[in-house]
């Protein structure tokens, strides 16, 4: 039982639960399994009980990104998300980067917490540094760098303390486009084009009529900048200050911050509640 | 005081819904392909059905066969080769149902909360892979319903949040299906819904199939008297009408897996919602 | 002969530099029966030679597969070959449990060297490298973790000093995104890649017959790897005639998951090549004799150890 107790005191990232306990009894394992979500629960009351101050987990975020947008098309992936970074209702930050290369063959964009993001960029570094240290021919992908991020999105919630994002992994890799998505609470999938947050609510539609398999670049990023105008229009923390990613199976690249013409003199717009009834 | 931020909860429910039904020979299961949070559609082709590996074994032994049948030089060319030959798709059709019916395999279909309900799939996976390490053959669908059963208790006070059926053969060829509730209890059935659709769904086949009561004694066998080509057609039914009232279950795009086709796997597209013709896809692989 | 008195235990070198301790276990697995492998630029083909300890007896398992990508073939102690394909099956598990992909070969192999080495350094447990992000082990946790249960849970009966190497030799098959590869892994804890490799008593007369050949290898068909296989191990067999009892075939390529070839498949080959008894080739059959194996039938093997010049048992 030694090693059985010392595994449970590891804060292991992505600990494989149970499995590595197949060489012990199943009494073990019994007791182990529930042992731990014992302790996950008490843990849980513990910190529902006490004032969250004295919290030593995420409770709620404090500087949040808004909406990632990704899309496959002809060559491989584009990905659309703004810098900006709010603070509650707050713009608080104007330049925040949140399309980051991971690997030779990944792309992964974030929304929500700021530092949690940076945080997984670190543990994504590491990642990437130890398999590059092989320096055998082989390499994480977009499939393997998805996965391992749903490991540690979902063993976070698990303890109670999670990650504040909804990520976005695109990549290319052996002429295999991916596209895929987690959340904070390990929630994930992959779909032709991906969207968190309001992304979800407002670009989706838009990319459900307009997407197809061949689009070419420029019709990808005309797409994307179609979402992201709307974004612009109808997700107030969004601020008009944009990036765009491109990756493919010869490399990536991330577009300067650059911003969307506007057009703001909609009749809706100037008077919004012209035809609404019954509204102020 | 009011809170002002968000909270979170570490549980989601994605929405969903599952079906079985047992034959006497056959299994049929299926699931929508929906994934939902809230009002939010996330993505529509999701498979909520986890296939317990088995391709690498089954493509072994139709090799072995084909080795003892046919003689080195056909054997020899690759699996995915001779099965493009048509001709051999007959034999080799009659071959996996065969072994298929040996090898009694299962397949868990499951809605709740997509994390733990891919956890669970994993963990699953990962036991069985050990076990044909170890034993050398497939686990036994009852065996594998146990284990299913003991890993949902195993995490009892933090529980998966999984609805799942299982389906599949057992040790005498018949069709089996187990129904579980989130923490391990189950019962072996003759069908079973589970998830978003499940009350809509369980009074339609408690209706239509007339199973013998569990309460008769003797017992009385659970296995529908259907044919399993008119099973295929009731889930289909099961899931047109469900998709009428419940808002995370779609008819237009189901999965079905039948288990007296062996590999065999039908992917049932359905249109219902424009016109009332059901177009069905027997494809191999 | 006297006494040797730097063998006693695998923390005290010669002062000639060496490791008896090391080096028995070496000799371990020469005195298992022989697992041959080779390799083409799509398929690995492992096979060994089935010895039962007696009549009565059944023979021990001596190749194992690992995942749907890897298998290993062994040669001495079976014992400690059965612990360490579990280790390999449970790396393997996961790895695919954290990146749902296959574990690179290579990788693997490096691990089941460092965990020879591990064994018999006298303080196991904090050994790999693990990436730390605020005391968090960064690779899947998984190294390490397992290795501390391999220490408490296994190798407790047999090991308790954690100071014995293992007694076993391993031929690791396996595919990755870098093609097929065929690795030797030695209780020193040395690991090489080959196209081709034999272990066991008397493997040197596979190995005669697959350097001849090797160069052929790389173009070759699964069916030609699995007959020069069968050919290498009957090289081993000292005129005992081949059957499908006394060897097992194993192959792993593209499209095809690592599977061990079942009796009536590789009788069937047998009878195919035409290479069950001593006819043969001729030629070939008489070179082998002349040339490979100068021990004979004897039980244990006198060319591997004249080749090295002075055995380790006496100095």
């Amino acid at each position: 039982m030694p090693s059985c107790l010392s595994w449970l005191q590891n804060r292991s990232l992505v600990s494989t639960a149970g499995l590595y306990a197949f060489g012990l009894s199943s009494d073990a394992i019994n007791l182990l399994s529930v042992n731990q979500s014992a302790k996950a629960l008490f843990q849980a009351m513990d910190s529902l009980l006490s004032p969250e101050g004295d919290s030593q987990r995420t409770q709620y975020p404090y500087v949040t990104g808004t909406s990632v947008i990704g899309i496959k098309y002809k060559d491989g992936i584009l990905m659309a998300a703004d810098m900006g970074g709010s603070y509650g209702s707050t713009i608080r930050y104007k330049s925040v980067e949140r399309l980051k290369q991971v690997g030779k063959h990944s792309l992964l964009g974030a929304s929500g917490e700021i530092s949690d993001f940076q945080e997984i960029l670190k543990y994504l570094d590491e990642l990437i540094l130890h398999d590059n240290m092989w320096d055998d021919g082989n390499s994480l992908g977009p499939k393997e760098v998805h996965n391992y991020l749903t490991r540690v999105m979902y063993n976070r919630r698990n303890k109670f303390d999670p990650l504040w994002n909804s990520l976005v992994i695109g990549g290319v890799k052996n002429g295999q486009k991916y596209l895929g998505s987690v959340s904070m609470i390990g929630v994930h999938f992959e779909d032709d084009h991906v969207a968190t947050g309001f992304g979800n609510h407002l670009a989706r539609p838009i990319l459900r009529e307009e997407w197809r398999e061949d689009l070419s670049f420029e019709e990808g990023v005309k797409l994307l900048e179609k979402c992201m105008r709307n974004l612009l229009y109808r997700d107030r923390s969004a601020v008009n200050k944009l990036q765009i990613a491109k990756i493919t199976e010869e490399g990536l690249t991330i577009s300067q911050p650059y911003s969307l013409k506007t057009f703001w003199n909609f009749a809706a717009f100037q008077n919004p509640t012209v035809g609404a009834e019954g509204s102020w | 005081m009011p809170k002002e931020h968000a909270n979170w909860s570490p549980y989601d429910n994605n929405g969903g819904t599952c079906v079985a039904i047992a034959g006497a020979d056959y299994c049929v299961i299926a699931a929508d392909t929906r994934m939902s949070t809230g009002y939010s559609i996330l993505t529509r082709d999701y498979s909520k059905i986890c296939k317990l590996k088995l391709e690498s074994l089954m493509e072994k032994r139709i090799r072995n066969w084909l080795f003892a049948y046919l003689g080195v030089e056909l054997a020899s060319q690759s699996f995915r080769r001779i099965k493009d030959k048509c001709d051999f798709q007959v034999y080799l059709c009659r071959f996996m149902v065969w072994e298929y019916l040996r090898a009694d395999k299962s397949f868990m279909a499951s809605s709740g909360f997509q994390a733990d309900v891919k956890a669970l799939q994993k963990v699953l996976s990962s036991r069985h892979l050990i076990y044909q390490h170890q034993h050398n053959k497939q686990m036994s669908c009852p065996a594998m319903a146990q284990l299913l059963s003991n890993t949902l208790y195993y995490k009892r006070f933090f529980p998966y949040y999984a609805f799942n059926v299982l389906g599949g053969l057992d040790s005498e060829g018949k069709g089996c299906v187990f129904t579980y509730d989130a923490v391990g209890s189950y019962e072996r059935v003759g069908y079973s819904a589970q998830g978003s659709g499940a009350t809509l769904i369980t009074p339609f086949l408690d209706n239509q199939l007339k199973s013998p009561s569990p309460l008769l004694l003797p017992a009385k066998d659970a296995v529908t008297p259907l044919s399993e080509a008119e099973a295929i057609d009731l889930v289909k039914t099961c899931f047109s009408s469900a998709t009428e009232r419940d808002i995370y279950t779609v008819s237009s795009y189901i999965l079905v897996f039948s288990f007296s086709y062996a590999f065999a796997l039908s992917r049932g597209v359905n249109e219902s919602s424009r016109d009332q013709k059901i177009n069905t896809r027997l494809e191999l692989d | 002969m006297f006494r040797n008195q730097y063998d006693t235990d695998v923390t005290t070198w010669s002062p000639a530099g060496r490791l008896f301790q090391v080096e028995y276990a070496m000799e371990a697995v020469k005195q298992g029966s022989a697992a041959i492998g080779l390799r083409s630029k799509t398929h690995v083909v492992l096979a060994c030679v089935n010895k039962a300890n007696s009549e009565l007896s059944s023979h021990q398992r001596k190749i194992f597969k690992v995942d749907d990508h890897i298998g290993v073939a062994i040669a001495g102690l079976t014992a400690d070959g059965r612990v360490l394909s579990r280790y390999m099956r449970s790396e393997c598990i996961n790895y695919g449990y954290t990146y749902e992909s296959p574990l690179p070969v290579g990788r693997l192999v490096v691990q089941l060297a460092d965990k020879a080495q591990l064994n018999h350094k006298a303080c196991g447990v904090a050994a790999r490298p693990v990436g730390n992000v605020d005391g968090i082990p960064f690779t899947p946790g998984s190294t390490f973790l397992t290795l501390k249960s391999h220490f408490t849970c296994w190798q407790v009966c047999t090991q308790r000093s954690w100071k014995r190497p293992y007694g076993v030799g391993l031929l690791v098959a396996g595919l990755d995104e870098s093609g097929a590869h065929l690795y030797y892994n030695c209780p020193s804890g040395n690991y090489f890649e080959y196209q081709a490799f034999a272990i066991g008593s008397r493997s040197q007369a596979a190995k005669t017959y697959l350097e001849r050949k090797f160069e052929n290898f790389t173009g070759s068909s699964r069916d030609e790897l699995i007959k020069d296989a069968l050919f290498a191990i009957r090289e081993t067999l000292q005129g005992e005639k081949l059957t499908s009892s006394v060897c097992t075939v194993a192959v792993v390529g593209v499209g095809e998951a690592f599977n061990i070839l079942d009796q009536a498949t590789v009788q069937a080959l047998i009878n195919e090549f035409e290479i069950s008894g001593e006819e043969g080739p001729a030629n070939e059959s008489v070179a082998e004799e002349a040339g490979g194996d100068a021990g004979g039938a004897a039980p244990t093997e006198a060319g591997a150890a004249t080749e090295q010049e002075t055995a380790p048992m006496d100095i």
